[in-house]
């Protein structure tokens, strides 16, 4: 068998997976904070919770309703983004005309509350959520094991994201939010609903979480902190890639979970800190981010 | 002066019915009070200018009447509804096009997109291969960034994506700044068009040579108010008042 750099092919491919993996996550998560930062101009800090929300209604649907992932795949985000509706239109409505800083005050306070709540009802050791019967097992690739439900978090996550792009990038009603992103009162004057658009962007960012989370929800035990331990790479994501940068989120979150991955491979000890020295190089060269547009 | 008899009586030049009727107009940006009662009329079909000095209020006027300035009160009818209450995009709704003095051309957007972005708001619009007939350059540069077009072709693609729409009533704040002659004359041309076709349009503008070549009245604003109304055909006459309001 052969060895690069003294490192068996398994433990390099291994890691190379759990990095796409990882990888996977930040893309989705990223996306959402950079959809949501485009036309609310929010850092939406309670992107980790929503996150975790969404692991903990697939867990509440399959265990108190008896309805099984595929279902929760669409439910959950569904339900999870109803209550982002509610919080863009009862609370950052309210504070859109101030200083954004009172935004990302909001959402850290909000995400508090809600991680608190889910505390409190279910502990912070974690719920088991297995993986569905037809993703189980997994494939030898004969350079190294693919576990199926792996693979599948992959796929979902690339699909989730390139629709994402396409619907933005390309569509009429991609163009209504681009523009009412540039330059929102103006596209206010020509009879676009602008407020309507911010409220379903909002609510969409958060679904995009909610689907994260149920993606997560067979990989990592469900529990109250899932996402407030991601959420903080994930910023660091979004600020290499560049605030509101669509394809720069995408981009960047999958190869950053590669760069993860590879650390774990040949310098172990940097894996967790890594993103962040990347993202201070980055910030150093490239002050609006890889993707991102100078102000 | 002519003034008493513009702000006493000022639907009179318009006709009976006024399309657009604007009546003790003030608004503000934060806390600058800008227009202090702007009165005008403009009659269906009409084109009308607003000239003034820089700063006298006329685009803010044309902002107000679109509804996207801060705080405005007074009352503004178009085609007998009441305005002031509603938000810009209800006014929209109701068949007023805007061609904003920045253009407002959006960079994240193509031009194809841009020409597409406001939506139909009324039956009636120009078809849009008359406005490739009338703007031949925006048909070579459909895929192009809309802010990578010249000065004059996004001109013409403020103008042309409003005309698609099916509004009625067209604002158009200085459609002429800064752009060379040639084009001048194509956005005149323009205008005289689509007055024939029987569009209504308010036309703020700095250049009254222009201005006479295409509109039936004009209305002098300054201080946020205003002070005179020039039907075209005694702009002439009336030069020298013209030029001492104009500072020129």
């Amino acid at each position: 068998m052969f060895e690069l750099l003294g490192v068996p092919p398994q433990a390099l491919f291994g890691q190379l997976l759990l990095g796409l993996i990882n990888g996977s996550f930040y893309a989705i998560l990223s996306l959402g904070l950079a959809v949501i930062f485009g036309l609310l101009n929010i850092i939406n800090f309670t992107h980790g919770a929503q996150y975790m929300m969404g692991a903990f209604v697939a867990w509440m649907c399959l265990n108190y309703l008896g309805i099984n992932y595929w279902a929760a795949l669409l439910l959950a985000p569904i339900a999870v983004g109803i209550t982002g509706v509610v919080i863009e239109r009862f609370l950052l409505k309210r504070i859109a005309h101030v200083d954004h800083l009172y935004g990302l005050l909001l959402t850290f306070g909000l995400a508090l509350i809600i991680q608190g709540v889910f505390r409190n009802n279910y502990g912070s050791s974690g719920l088991p959520y297995q993986i569905p019967a037809e993703l189980r097992g997994g494939y030898n690739l004969g350079f190294m094991f693919l576990p199926t439900y792996r693979g599948w978090v992959v796929i979902a996550s690339l699909i989730v994201c390139l629709a994402t792009w396409f619907v933005i990038e390309k569509t009429k009603l991609g163009s209504y939010l681009r523009a009412a992103t540039e330059n929102p009162t103006l596209t206010q004057a020509f009879g676009i609903n602008v407020p309507l658009l911010v409220t379903l962007t909002y609510g969409f960012g958060v679904a995009l979480a909610a689907f994260a989370g149920v993606l997560a929800a067979p990989i990592y035990s469900v529990n109250p902190n899932m996402g407030a331990d991601l959420i903080i790479v994930v910023f660091a994501v979004v600020v290499i890639g560049g605030m509101g940068s669509i394809m720069g989120a995408i981009v960047t979150g999958f190869s950053l979970g590669l760069v993860e991955g590879l650390t774990k491979v040949f310098y172990p000890e940097a894996s967790a800190t890594v993103i962040f020295i990347i993202m201070a190089i980055v910030l150093l060269v490239k002050p609006a981010g890889l993707f991102g547009r100078a102000a | 002066m002519a003034t008493d008899a513009v702000l006493e009586r000022p639907a009179a030049a318009a006709g009976a019915k006024p399309l657009l009727a604007v009546r003790g107009l003030e608004a503000w940006y934060g806390e600058s009070h800008v227009l202090h009662g702007i009165e005008l009329d403009v009659g269906e079909g009409e084109v009308v200018t607003l000239l003034g000095r820089n700063g006298a209020g006329k685009t803010t006027t044309l902002k107000s009447i679109m509804g996207v300035i801060g705080k405005r009160k007074g009352s503004v009818t178009f085609a007998g509804q009441e305005t002031i209450g509603l938000p810009s995009r209800a006014i929209a709704r109701l068949g007023i096009g805007y061609v904003p003095e920045e253009r407002g051309i959006y960079s994240t957007l193509s031009v194809e997109e841009n020409l597409m972005l406001p939506p139909q708001v009324k039956p009636g619009g120009l078809p849009i291969e008359q406005i490739f007939t009338l703007f031949p350059n925006l048909k070579e540069r459909l895929k192009s960034q809309g802010t990578k077009l010249s000065g004059g072709e996004q001109q013409m693609l403020a103008i042309g994506r409003i005309l698609r729409t099916g509004a009625n009533l067209l604002l158009l704040d200085e459609p002429t700044e800064g752009l060379a002659p040639v084009i001048i004359d194509q956005i005149g041309a323009t205008i005289r068009m689509l007055k024939q076709k029987g569009f209504t349009i308010v036309l703020v503008e700095q250049n009254f040579r222009f201005a006479q070549t295409v509109a039936d009245r004009h209305y002098v604003v300054e201080q946020g108010r205003v002070i005179d109304m020039i039907p075209n055909p005694e702009l002439d006459a009336n030069i020298d008042k013209l030029h001492s309001y104009l500072g020129v």
